[in-house]
């Protein structure tokens, strides 16, 4: 059996947001750009996934920016909205300490090119709280970017009351919602967002495809410059089969919202029950209610994630971790340093994210199996 | 980050060899810790300056439990002096390679491993050769001093 418990990383494309995007591969292959009579239609079809889009956000359509990912339209926001609103006066950017890399990334260049950056800190739940926030901000501060949901380790930040203490000291808002499809009703203008970042292969959609969307009265410095598509704001030919892609993949998303909470609820309930009544000495990481359905992040004591992931994958359970062993830096994860875990618990973490495409007979398997690996690990470990 | 262990060393993760204590060992080490993420403890057994036995217990990733199964299992027998020279290169070459990441796995398994030889070397008593030399040393001291 092949089980998939990954799906925070990707999902698997629906096939029905399949089925949309092939004409769009094979037949209706113009440039949108184009002004012949094909490239046109493909620009209508395209200004249609626009307004979709919009609708199903609660912004404008020509707020809308597509990108080739979600990394790409925090890059653009964070970076573009810092060297274009720099003043004496204004020189700071706030994000949280727990925000995905590409945000991190993009503030830390920053600070190379002189701003001044700070990281609100979490607390032990893995919430960024408004009064932490209170703490940094001041009226030096361009822009305020909390992501809304953790990929990590699932938690979900108070985003309006995030926004309101940014947009009361005169700063901008920023949220990186890739982890938040469908599990929160996403509304720029009631939310009081400046900006949002969505990834299509998030939910169900393709990859190669993500959304900056924009508030058009606030000055941005595109990233990317060239043919001057997106109204400029960036450059390079319309992806028509990703972006009608991620419109669709929105639109269901959106529309079988409830089933599909109530499915991943039952889900990761189920999961949980059997692993706390299978397994002992696990821990949930972060806060156990303001948390997405679709996550799990757990410490299992004595043993460390790499291994955990490995043992898993060879009996067909794909999972991840953020353990130091399977980093490129070697590094644990600065997420579940941030919340204050336990150094020696640092290494001992994996990530079980479920989806539409689970099932419960999945889940069981998953339990039976993890059974035997903790065990085994736990056989020989020097600190058990 | 891809992981492309080779077919032996998911063999020694799946299948480690030589897990577990030694009680009363002639050495003993631990190497590593897990706030770094990775801790082996080895355990000796030595007899006529041989390696009798060798066990470990691993706090580890795939490639540290690994590691630590082919190295024992390529020094047990040796003399303590062949073990010595057992270097990582070694380990990564028995394995088939590891992936560059995971170098380290093997350089600290073989630390350790050094690591209990010497704390069998500093200990010392209960051997063959060792002793002798230990006992010669302290009688001719003390003939030294009553002359």
């Amino acid at each position: 059996m092949q089980v998939y418990l990954d799906n925070a990383a990707t999902t698997r494309l629906d096939p029905r947001v399949l089925a949309k995007m092939r004409p769009y591969l094979t037949t209706k292959y113009a440039n949108a750009s184009s002004i012949h009579r094909p490239g046109q239609q493909a620009f209508l079809d395209l200004t249609r996934a626009r307004q979709t889009v919009a609708k199903l956000i609660g912004g404008e359509a020509e707020g809308i920016i597509f990108t080739a990912s979600a990394t790409e339209a925090n890059n653009f926001i964070i970076k573009g909205v810092a060297r274009a609103n720099r003043s004496p006066k204004k020189n700071k950017i706030i994000i949280s300490s727990i925000e995905h890399p590409c945000v991190r990334e993009s503030a830390l260049e920053l600070e190379k090119e002189g701003f001044k950056i700070e990281f609100i800190p979490a607390n032990s739940d893995g919430l960024i709280t408004p009064a932490a926030l209170q703490k940094l901000i001041d009226d030096t501060t361009i822009l305020v970017s909390v992501m809304a949901v953790n990929n990590e380790i699932g938690t979900v930040a108070d985003i309006v009351a995030l926004a309101k203490i940014a947009h009361s000291r005169g700063a901008y808002f920023h949220s990186d919602a890739v982890q938040a499809v469908p599990y929160l009703k996403l509304d720029v203008k009631k939310m009081g967002l400046d900006f949002l970042t969505l990834s299509a292969h998030k939910f169900y959609g393709p990859k190669g495809v993500g959304l900056a969307y924009i508030n058009r009265q606030i000055k941005i410095r595109p990233l990317i410059v060239g043919g001057g598509q997106e109204d400029g704001y960036r450059s390079g030919t319309y992806n028509i089969p990703g972006i009608i892609g991620l419109a669709v993949a929105l639109e269901l998303a959106y529309r079988e919202r409830s089933a599909y909470l109530k499915k991943v609820t039952a889900l990761r309930d189920h999961f949980w029950k059997s692993l706390k009544k299978a397994i002992p000495e696990v821990k949930l990481n972060g806060s156990r209610t303001k948390r997405v359905p679709a996550n799990l992040n757990i410490m299992f004591g004595y043993i460390e994630g790499e291994a955990i992931l490995i043992d898993l994958s060879f009996k067909g359970i794909h999972v991840s971790t953020g353990s130091a062993c399977s980093a490129t830096n070697l590094k644990a994860s600065y997420v579940l340093r941030a919340i204050g875990l336990d150094k020696n618990f640092l290494n001992s973490n994996i990530r079980f994210s479920f989806g539409r495409f689970n099932t419960p007979a999945e889940i069981d398997y998953t339990i039976k199996c993890l059974k035997e690996t903790v065990k085994r690990l736990r056989s020989f470990s020097p600190v058990a | 980050m891809a992981l492309n262990y080779t077919k032996k060393t998911i063999n020694h993760f799946l299948k480690p060899q030589n897990i577990g204590k030694i009680s009363k060992p002639d050495g003993y080490a631990q190497i590593g810790n897990m706030i770094c993420g990775d801790q082996l403890d080895f355990f000796l057994k030595v007899e006529k300056g041989k390696i009798k036995d060798v066990k470990f217990l691993s706090f580890g990733c795939a490639s540290n439990i690994a590691t630590a199964s082919i190295l024992t299992e390529k020094v047990k027998g040796l003399t303590i002096n062949q073990a010595k020279k057992y270097d990582w290169k070694k380990v990564v070459k028995e394995l088939g390679g590891l992936p560059r990441q995971k170098i380290h796995c093997s350089v600290m398994a073989v630390q350790g491993l050094q690591k209990a030889i010497a704390d069998y070397e500093k200990k010392g008593d209960g051997e063959v050769k060792k002793p002798i030399a230990k006992k010669k040393s302290v009688a001719v001291k003390k003939t030294a001093s009553k002359k």
